[in-house]
C-alpha cells in the first residue's frame, strides 16, 4: 500500500496520491501529478514570459555601458546550450527506462542528466564571472545588468531546483526503492526538466542570438 | 480506526500526527472540510481588520479639514485596507467555499492533493500575519495596493513597510497559486462517475475558471513584486528612471495580474448566485450551457483588458481604443449571465430566505458595478473620472455588491452544511436590509463625488467644494454597514451554539452536497454517488423527471462501503510554510535566519515527499 517511499514529485504532487490514482482511475485518465505538472508549467511559462518581456523592453535603455551587443559570448553559450539540450536527451532516456520498468537504469540516466545540468551551470557561472570581471558588468552597473542577471539567475535557480529534484529520484533508484508504479514521478520530473530547457532555448535566442544578429 | 504501516525508511519512521480532535488535529489536518473551516474563520478575522481600517478612513473623511487621522496613517490605511480585503478576506473566504464544497459538489472524498491544500492555507495565514505584523514593526506600506514604483522604492519609501507588503503578498501568492493547481486537477480529475463536465454545478465551473485565472495571472505579479523587491533589497536599477527605466513596465505587469484578479474575485460570486437562485426559485438554472461558456469567455477576455487601468499614461489612441473595446465586450457575457439569472427567477416559486435576498441583492448591485464599469471603459470619459471617487464607487459595487453579498448569501445557504446548525432567518434578513441600505448610502454618493471631481487617496478636502453632504452620508452608511456585519457575525456565532440542528437537505436543494448529513462526515460520501443529471438530488426526489435513469444508480448506492481509505494528517505542510515565514523575517533583519528558514523548508519538502501516506481506514458504519 505504501506508495510513498520515493515521490520526489511530492513537491508538486502532494504525496502518495498515486495510491488513489491507481485504485480509482481519474476522470480524465491522466494521473493527477501529471495534470498538475502541466498546469505548473503553464504558470511558469507566464513567469518567464513576464521576465523575458521585461528584459526585451529594458535591454538597450541603459544610460551607461556595457550594452548587450558589447558583451554577448556566442561560442561559449552555444556550448552550454548544447550540453543542456543533451541533458534533455538523457532525461528522455530515463523516462523511457522508467516506462519499461528498468528502474535501476533510471538512476544512471538521471545522473547523466544532472551532470549535464552541472556542466551548463559551470559554463554559465563562468560567463557571469567573466562579465563581472572583464566588463565590470554587475546587476548594479546599469539596467541591462540588472535585468540580465535576474533573468538568467532565475533560470539557473530553476536548473538547480531540477537537479535537486532529479537527485532524490536518482538516489532512490540506486537504493532500489524506486518501483515500477513510480514511473509517473519520473515522468513529471522529466516534463519539468524539458520545460527548463525550452525556456533556455527562448532565452538563448532572444538574449544572445538576436543581440549578435543586431536586432 | 486502523493505521496502515508497511516498510519504513528514515523518513517514514518520522512521527506522524495521530490526534483526531483538539489543537494538533487541526494543525496537521489535510481534510478539505476542516481546511475550509480554517479558511472561513481566518478570513473573517482579516475581514474585520480590513473593515476597521475602512471605518477609520470614513471617519476621517466625514467632514472637511478633519485631522482625526494624519495623511501618513491615512495612506497606510488605504493600502492595508485594500490589500487585506482582496488577498486576506474575500479571496480566502471564496477559498473556504472552494475547499468545503467543491469535493461535495463533484462527488469526491477530498481534493486531488490534500497536503498541498493544507500548505495553501498555512501560506495564506502566515503571509497574512507577516503582512500585518508590519503595523508593529515600523509601520506598513503606504504605497497603495498596487505598490507602484518609483514611490515604492527605497529612496522614496525608506523603512520596511513596502518590503513587508511585497514579501507578504509573495507568501500568500504561493498559497493561492498552489490551490489554483489543486482545484483544477480536483475538478477535472476527481469527478464521481456520471459527473460529466456539462453536469458540473455552476459553482464548480466558476471555481475552475477562477483557478485558471490564478494559474496564469499570479506568476505575473510575482515577477512585478520580485523586481521591485530586488531594487529595494539589492540595489538593482530596474525601476530607476535615472538609469533609463520605464515605470510603465511595472504598471503593465501589475495589471496583467490586476485585472484578472477582479474576475478571480467575482466569478466565484457568480457561481454562488447560480447555485442559490435555482434552489429558491424551484427551477433549474436557466441557460446552463450558455452560463458555462460565458464564464469561460469572461475569463478569457479578462486577460485582454488590463490596459484600461492605464488609459492616462499615454499609450496613444489606437491602444486605448483596442482596450476600451475589449473592456466593453466583457459586458456581453456578463449581461448574458444577468439575463439568465433573471430567466431563472421568471415563473419560479420564489422563497425569500436570507440567502435568497442576498443573492437578489447581488443581482441589483453587481449590475450597478457593471454599468459604472462600462462607463469607465470609455477612454475619453475615463480621462475625466479616473483617480476620482467614481472609481472607488464603481469597484466597491463590484467587490461588495458583487462579491461580499454573494459570500454572505453563501454563509446563510451553506453555513448549515458546514456547521450543522441553521442560522437565524430573522437576523439574516435584518442583516441583509441593513447591509443593503448602508452599502448604497456609503458607495452611491462616491459615484457622485467622483463626477464632482473629488480625487481618491487624499486624506481630506477643503470646505465649500460641494463634497461635505455626500461624504457625511457616506460615513453614516459605512457605520450602518459595520452594524450589519456585527449582526451577521452575532447571528453566526449564536446559531453555532443554539441554532436548530440542520437536516441533510434544509432548503430542498438540487445538488450532491445535500444528499449527505450536516455537518458532513469525514469521508463525505459513504458510497461514491453515480450521477445521472445536472440537478442530481432534485431528480432523485422527483424520479418522474428522470425517465427511469435514477432508479438503478440509487440502488447501486444503497450499501455503504465497509472501509474507506482516507489520508491522515501531516506536519510537513506547516513545516514548509513556517520555514518560508520565518525565513522572510530573516531576509529583512538577519540573513542567516533566511538561509535557515529555506533549509527548514527544503527539509520539509523532502520529508513531505518521502514520509509516506499515513493512510487511515474509516468505517462508515462504525463509531463515526
Amino acid at each position: 500500500m505504501s506508495q510513498a517511499s520515493v515521490t520526489a514529485a511530492g513537491r508538486l504532487a502532494g504525496h502518495g496520491e498515486a495510491a488513489h490514482a491507481h485504485h480509482h482511475p481519474t476522470s480524465l485518465g491522466i494521473p493527477n501529478q501529471k495534470l498538475a505538472t502541466w498546469l505548473f508549467i503553464a504558470s511558469e511559462s507566464m513567469f518567464f514570459a513576464s521576465l523575458i518581456t521585461t528584459y526585451m523592453v529594458f535591454r538597450y535603455r541603459s544610460v551607461v555601458g556595457p550594452h548587450p551587443d558589447e558583451v554577448v559570448n556566442i561560442p561559449l553559450t552555444t556550448v552550454s546550450t548544447f550540453i543542456l539540450l543533451m541533458s534533455s536527451l538523457t532525461m528522455a532516456l530515463g523516462v523511457s527506462a522508467a516506462h519499461r520498468g528498468e528502474m535501476r537504469a533510471v538512476g544512471k540516466y538521471l545522473a547523466l542528466t544532472i551532470l549535464g545540468g552541472l556542466g551548463f551551470l559551470v559554463i554559465q557561472f563562468y560567463e557571469w564571472w567573466h562579465l563581472a570581471h572583464d566588463f565590470g558588468l554587475t546587476w548594479r552597473t546599469n539596467i541591462f545588468g540588472s535585468v540580465f542577471y535576474i533573468l538568467t539567475g532565475f533560470h539557473k535557480a530553476h536548473v538547480i531546483f531540477g537537479m535537486l529534484w532529479l537527485s532524490v529520484i536518482a538516489i532512490s533508484s540506486f537504493r532500489g526503492t524506486l518501483r515500477k508504479e513510480h514511473a509517473v514521478n519520473v515522468d513529471v520530473a522529466g516534463l519539468y526538466w524539458h520545460f527548463v530547457d525550452v525556456v533556455w532555448i527562448v532565452i538563448f535566442t532572444l538574449v544572445f542570438l538576436l543581440t549578435e544578429a543586431g536586432v | 480506526m486502523a493505521t496502515i504501516t508497511v516498510e519504513r525508511s528514515f523518513w517514514q519512521a518520522l512521527p506522524k500526527p495521530k490526534a483526531e480532535s483538539g489543537f494538533w488535529s487541526w494543525v496537521t489536518t489535510v481534510d478539505h472540510k476542516r481546511i475550509g473551516i480554517l479558511y472561513f474563520w481566518t478570513s473573517i478575522v482579516f475581514f474585520l481588520i480590513g473593515g476597521v481600517e475602512a471605518l477609520l478612513m470614513r471617519l476621517q473623511l466625514a467632514g472637511p479639514n478633519q485631522t482625526i487621522i494624519g495623511p501618513d496613517l491615512f495612506n497606510q490605511l488605504f493600502t492595508m485596507h485594500a490589500t487585506t480585503m482582496i488577498f486576506l478576506a474575500i479571496m480566502p473566504l471564496t477559498a473556504s467555499f472552494f475547499n468545503y464544497f467543491i469535493p461535495l459538489l463533484i462527488g469526491a472524498r477530498d481534493v486531488a492533493f490534500p497536503k498541498l491544500n493544507a500548505f495553501s492555507y498555512w501560506m495564506f495565514l502566515l503571509g497574512g500575519i507577516f503582512l500585518n505584523s508590519s503595523w508593529f514593526l515600523g509601520g506598513p506600506s503606504d504605497a497603495g495596493w498596487f505598490g507602484y514604483p518609483n514611490y515604492s522604492l527605497k529612496e522614496y519609501n525608506p523603512g520596511l513597510g513596502v518590503d513587508f507588503w511585497i514579501i507578504g503578498l509573495l507568501l500568500t501568492g504561493i498559497g493561492t497559486l498552489v490551490s489554483g493547481f489543486n482545484f483544477i486537477v480536483t475538478i477535472l480529475n476527481m469527478r464521481a462517475p456520471g459527473m460529466s463536465l456539462m453536469r458540473l454545478p455552476m459553482f464548480a465551473w466558476t471555481t475552475m475558471v477562477t483557478s485558471f485565472l490564478i494559474v496564469f495571472s499570479f506568476p505575473v505579479i510575482t515577477v512585478a513584486l520580485l523586481l521591485s523587491l530586488f531594487d529595494r533589497l539589492f540595489g538593482t536599477l530596474l525601476f530607476d528612471i535615472f538609469a533609463g527605466s520605464d515605470l510603465t513596465v511595472y504598471h503593465h505587469l501589475f495589471w496583467v495580474f490586476g485585472h484578472p484578479e477582479v474576475y478571480i474575485i467575482v466569478l466565484p460570486a457568480m457561481g454562488i448566485v447560480s447555485e442559490i437562485l435555482p434552489v429558491f426559485s424551484r427551477k433549474p438554472l436557466f441557460g446552463y450551457s450558455v452560463m458555462v461558456f460565458s464564464t469561460m469567455l469572461i475569463g478569457f477576455v479578462g486577460f485582454g483588458v488590463w490596459s484600461h487601468h492605464l488609459f492616462t499614461v499615454g499609450m496613444g489612441p489606437v491602444v486605448n481604443t483596442v482596450f476600451a473595446l475589449a473592456t466593453m465586450i466583457i459586458a456581453v457575457p456578463t449581461g448574458i449571465k444577468m439575463f439568465n439569472w433573471i430567466g431563472t427567477l421568471y415563473g419560479g416559486r420564489i422563497r425569500f430566505t436570507a440567502a435568497m435576498m442576498y443573492a437578489l441583492g447581488f443581482l441589483a448591485l453587481f449590475l450597478i458595478g457593471g454599468l459604472t464599469g462600462v462607463m469607465l471603459s470609455a477612454a475619453p470619459s475615463n480621462a475625466q473620472i479616473h483617480h476620482t471617487y467614481f472609481v472607488v464607487g464603481h469597484f466597491h459595487y463590484v467587490m461588495i455588491g458583487g462579491a461580499l453579498f454573494s459570500l454572505i448569501a453563501a454563509i446563510h445557504y451553506w453555513g448549515p452544511k458546514m456547521f450543522g446548525r441553521m442560522l437565524d432567518e430573522r437576523l439574516g434578513k435584518i442583516g441583509f436590509w441593513t447591509l443593503f441600505v448602508g452599502f448604497n448610502m456609503t458607495f452611491f454618493p462616491m459615484n457622485i463625488l467622483g463626477v464632482l471631481g473629488m480625487p481618491r487617496r487624499i486624506y481630506t478636502y477643503a470646505a465649500g467644494m460641494g463634497f461635505e453632504t455626500w461624504n457625511a452620508i457616506s460615513t453614516v452608511g459605512a457605520l450602518i454597514m459595520g452594524l450589519s456585519i456585527l449582526i451577521t457575525l452575532y447571528n453566526l456565532l449564536t446559531s453555532l451554539r443554539r441554532g436548530e440542528p440542520a437536516p441533510a437537505d434544509p432548503w430542498d436543494g438540487r445538488t450532491l452536497e445535500w444528499t449527505i448529513p450536516s455537518p458532513v462526515p469525514e469521508y463525505n460520501f459513504a458510497r461514491i454517488p453515480h450521477v445521472s443529471s445536472r440537478d442530481e438530488l432534485w431528480v432523485r426526489k422527483h424520479p418522474q423527471l428522470a425517465h427511469g435513469a435514477v432508479a438503478e444508480t440509487a440502488a447501486a448506492e444503497e450499501a455503504p462501503e465497509e472501509a474507506i481509505v482516507m489520508p491522515g494528517g501531516s506536519y510537513m505542510p506547516l513545516l514548509v510554510a513556517l520555514g518560508l515565514f520565518v525565513g522572510s523575517y530573516g531576509l529583512l533583519y538577519y540573513m542567516p535566519v533566511f538561509w535557515g528558514g529555506i533549509a527548514v523548508s527544503l527539509l520539509g519538502l523532502v520529508g513531505w515527499a518521502l514520509e509516506g501516506d499515513n493512510l487511515r481506514i474509516v468505517r462508515p458504519g462504525g463509531s463515526h
